[in-house]
């Protein structure tokens, strides 16, 4: 780890992995004395990826958590009193007891969306989020999560694919921690690295140490740039390690013993104190004060929470619709002009005009000519073209203009 | 581009395909905040061409083709509702929603009710048979859907409705299904009032008064029950016959009162039988309705098959007026 950031951020990672591990340790007791409803999924030893890479959004982004990142939802604002109601299914907890673990959202204030328990839909739903947010003009960039489990979804591809078309600010933390439930990750996809998964949709892609929250933040923090600035979806794989099971009742005796020893040694909250240390960041005074900085601060919201009411049997039937303008007021937040998108600005030639047409643009040049005869061949490119390591897509053929014939409707134009 | 007056109404008569294309085109205009989402909508102005001129007008920006993604094209819609947008996705035929049953039922639904998050989108597209569209192409897939609480689902038959009800849809702040039975996309032809207006959500109509028994129908069946009516009248039945419009939230009220007068149901849809939404109305009559009753609830479906291909077997598959006709009678005899 080289020094880079400021004292402030440096102390702001650290903090926030503590907390993530402290809340979480807090909610083992909770689910142990039987206060947590339903399961409870641990994210030990992933701290430094949910926090590195929520720490590199700015507060107007939007992000969606996976089971696994409380630390995310730490870092965006989210009080530990509600992560702690959410599982013990509160009246007070965001979604009043109506779902738990990390499935709530706050649309207005944290701009979180929730999740739901199917894996990979969170893809095109940021995607759309992230595609709003430039149409409105917001200079937003959307982030969520995806395990090496969730990446072989189909909806992991529709929704990765159709933000690359889009160009989207979105970007894409692809948390490989070697296990889905009990499968581990070589019986799930034939790659050495995740990341490769990001050549099929010419997007590009970083690898990162999953416990290096250094690394996660300022790879995370370029990636959140280059997609505000335009370039696209960026997918980041963190390779890091399931410590705990899959939930508590879990033991997950099927993972090899020195698999486990190699990873409980880089654990990364004990690998950052270290640099923090010989860095002079922090020195046992700091530590122990974030230490009774969090025990306080946790005491208190657990205390908050285990007060709180269990929701009344009758809200059950509450709120499956929303009623109007007294439920929900829906207003786009407009940062551009609305003459833009609206007529007669917004007039356009219905005309495909598409760069690099029949080169592949997203593959550098490096697919075989299509359908025209004036593309190079693959074979006469450079040496080299098509093997991207984290460079933005050089420019391909010049335009080319493909005018559609309108004919009449035609049925069963697919598949 | 719909018509040469940029797309206005100007109270003349039109078909179902250009009231839908008309209240597409005037939502748009509207409020900027709608926008268009699915596959072959831009450029080439839908399979059906009801986006025809919509790209034109309103830009890249806000008619977005797609790659062939029915759960990215929902996901997506679903997010952009999230920030504010009020997004119309089309599924190219109704038939492949269901590749986006998972993003739809457990995503899109469960949002308001679970964590407060309102998705003010329509899912629109062209559905039922009749048509030789075959098994893929033809589907009435609206149960699964109205099965599912937390969605909104329309079926309208006329021009009138269809526009109406798919500027209310835009309007509504939940998610909307809206079925287009393309059967009727330029079979028929219907007025529509000059200048902006909606026909609320939920509430079915009476198309036509009667005093011996009740047809409860909808899209393309609406018009087939129609017809069966005029027979019946001819031997002296006077059908009432209602059209559900919408069929979730389901309006029970106008169905009840029907029944209540005329003491005979007959439910005609083109979905198939088990499982339809006449088992619905059949349930809430026995709660609501039992003594009301002077006959057993009847329906008149489309078989427990797949959608054939062939004309022979897709006619034989669906109802008919003849079908109708003869099922009426014999609950007449009541």
């Amino acid at each position: 780890m080289k020094k880079e950031l400021t004292r402030q951020q440096y102390l702001d990672l650290y903090y926030y992995m503590r907390l993530n591990r402290s809340v979480e340790d807090m909610m083992v007791k909770l689910f142990r004395q039987n206060k947590i409803v339903g399961g409870l999924y641990s994210s030990l030893g992933q701290e430094a990826i949910s926090v590195g890479t929520a720490y590199a959004l700015e507060k107007k982004d939007w992000l969606a958590p996976m089971i696994r990142n409380i630390g995310a939802l730490l870092v965006k604002g989210v009080r530990p009193r509600d992560i702690f109601m959410q599982h013990m299914a509160k009246y007070d907890s965001p979604t009043k007891g109506k779902d738990g673990t990390s499935h709530f959202g706050d649309l207005d204030d944290l701009h979180i969306v929730s999740p739901i328990s199917m894996l990979g839909d969170l893809i095109p739903v940021m995607t759309g989020v992230a595609m709003a947010g430039r149409y409105l003009g917001q200079k937003t960039v959307a982030m969520t999560w995806i395990g090496d489990g969730g990446s072989s979804t189909g909806v992991f591809h529709e929704g990765l694919n159709f933000a690359a078309t889009q160009k989207a600010p979105f970007v894409l933390i692809l948390e490989n921690n070697l296990w889905a439930y009990s499968t581990p990750v070589r019986k799930q996809v034939p790659l050495a690295n995740l990341a490769d998964r990001a050549k099929a949709y010419g997007i590009d892609s970083y690898i990162v140490d999953g416990n290096n929250v250094v690394a996660m933040y300022s790879t995370a923090k370029e990636a959140v740039e280059r997609a505000r600035a335009g370039e696209g979806p960026i997918l980041i794989e963190a390779k890091s390690f399931r410590r705990m099971g899959h939930a508590q009742h879990d033991p997950a005796e099927y993972v090899p013993k020195e698999m486990r020893a190699y990873w409980e040694a880089r654990d990364p909250i004990a690998l950052y104190e270290k640099f923090l240390t010989s860095e002079k960041l922090l020195d046992a005074r700091d530590k122990k004060e974030i230490e009774e900085k969090i025990n306080a601060l946790l005491a208190k919201e657990r205390e908050f929470a285990e007060n709180s009411p269990m929701p009344p049997p009758e809200f059950a039937e509450t709120g499956v619709y929303c009623t109007g303008d007294d439920c929900h007021k829906i207003r786009a937040k407009w940062e551009r002009p609305i003459a833009e998108v609206t007529p007669p600005r917004s007039s356009v030639e219905a005309v495909w005009t598409v760069p690099g047409f029949g080169s592949g643009e997203g593959s550098r040049g490096a697919n075989a000519p299509m359908h025209f005869g004036d593309t190079q061949a693959a074979e006469t490119l450079p040496a080299g073209a098509g093997k991207p390591a984290g460079k933005p897509p050089a420019k391909v053929t010049p335009q080319k203009t493909v005018k559609t014939a309108p004919t009449g409707a035609s049925r069963k134009a697919r598949r | 581009m719909p018509g040469s007056n940029g797309g206005a109404s100007n109270g003349t008569s039109v078909t179902f395909l250009e009231a839908i294309k008309q209240a597409m085109f005037e939502e748009m205009e509207r409020d900027p905040a709608v926008v268009l989402i699915g596959e072959d909508v831009g450029v080439y102005g839908g399979a059906f061409k009801t986006s025809e001129g919509l790209l034109e007008r309103f830009g890249w920006e806000r008619v977005i083709d797609t790659p062939i993604s029915e759960s990215a094209i929902i996901g997506a819609a679903c997010g952009m509702s999230y920030c504010g947008l009020r997004p119309i996705c089309e599924m190219q035929f109704i038939d492949f929603i269901v590749c986006a049953f998972n993003q739809i039922t457990n995503f899109v639904a469960k949002g308001h009710y679970l964590w407060n998050a309102p998705a003010p989108m329509v899912v629109r597209g062209p559905s039922g048979g009749g048509v030789h569209g075959g098994p893929f192409h033809s589907a009435n897939p609206e149960m699964y859907f109205v099965h599912t609480p937390g969605l909104k689902v329309i079926y309208p038959s006329t021009p009138y409705d269809a526009k109406g009800l798919l500027k209310a849809a835009v309007r509504d702040n939940n998610p909307v299904l809206f079925f287009e039975h393309k059967f009727l996309y330029r079979r028929i032809k219907g007025e529509v009032p000059a200048g902006d207006y909606t026909v609320p959500i939920g509430k079915a109509v009476v198309r036509r008064e009667g005093i011996h028994l009740t047809i409860i129908s909808y899209a393309a069946m609406m018009h087939t029950s129609l017809e069966a009516a005029e027979a019946l009248a001819q031997e002296g039945i006077e059908a009432e016959v209602i059209d559900l419009r919408t069929l979730l939230p389901l309006d029970e009220e106008t169905i009840l009162n029907s029944v209540k007068k005329t003491n005979k149901c007959l439910v005609v849809h083109e979905d198939t039988k088990t499982g339809g939404i006449a088992g619905e109305i059949a349930a809430i009559l026995c709660e609501k309705a039992f003594g009301d009753l002077d006959g057993p609830l009847m329906r008149v479906t489309s078989l427990d098959t797949p959608v054939p291909y062939a004309p022979s077997l897709e006619e034989y598959f669906l109802p008919n007026a003849k079908k109708i006709f003869s099922a009426a009678k014999e609950l007449a005899r009541y």
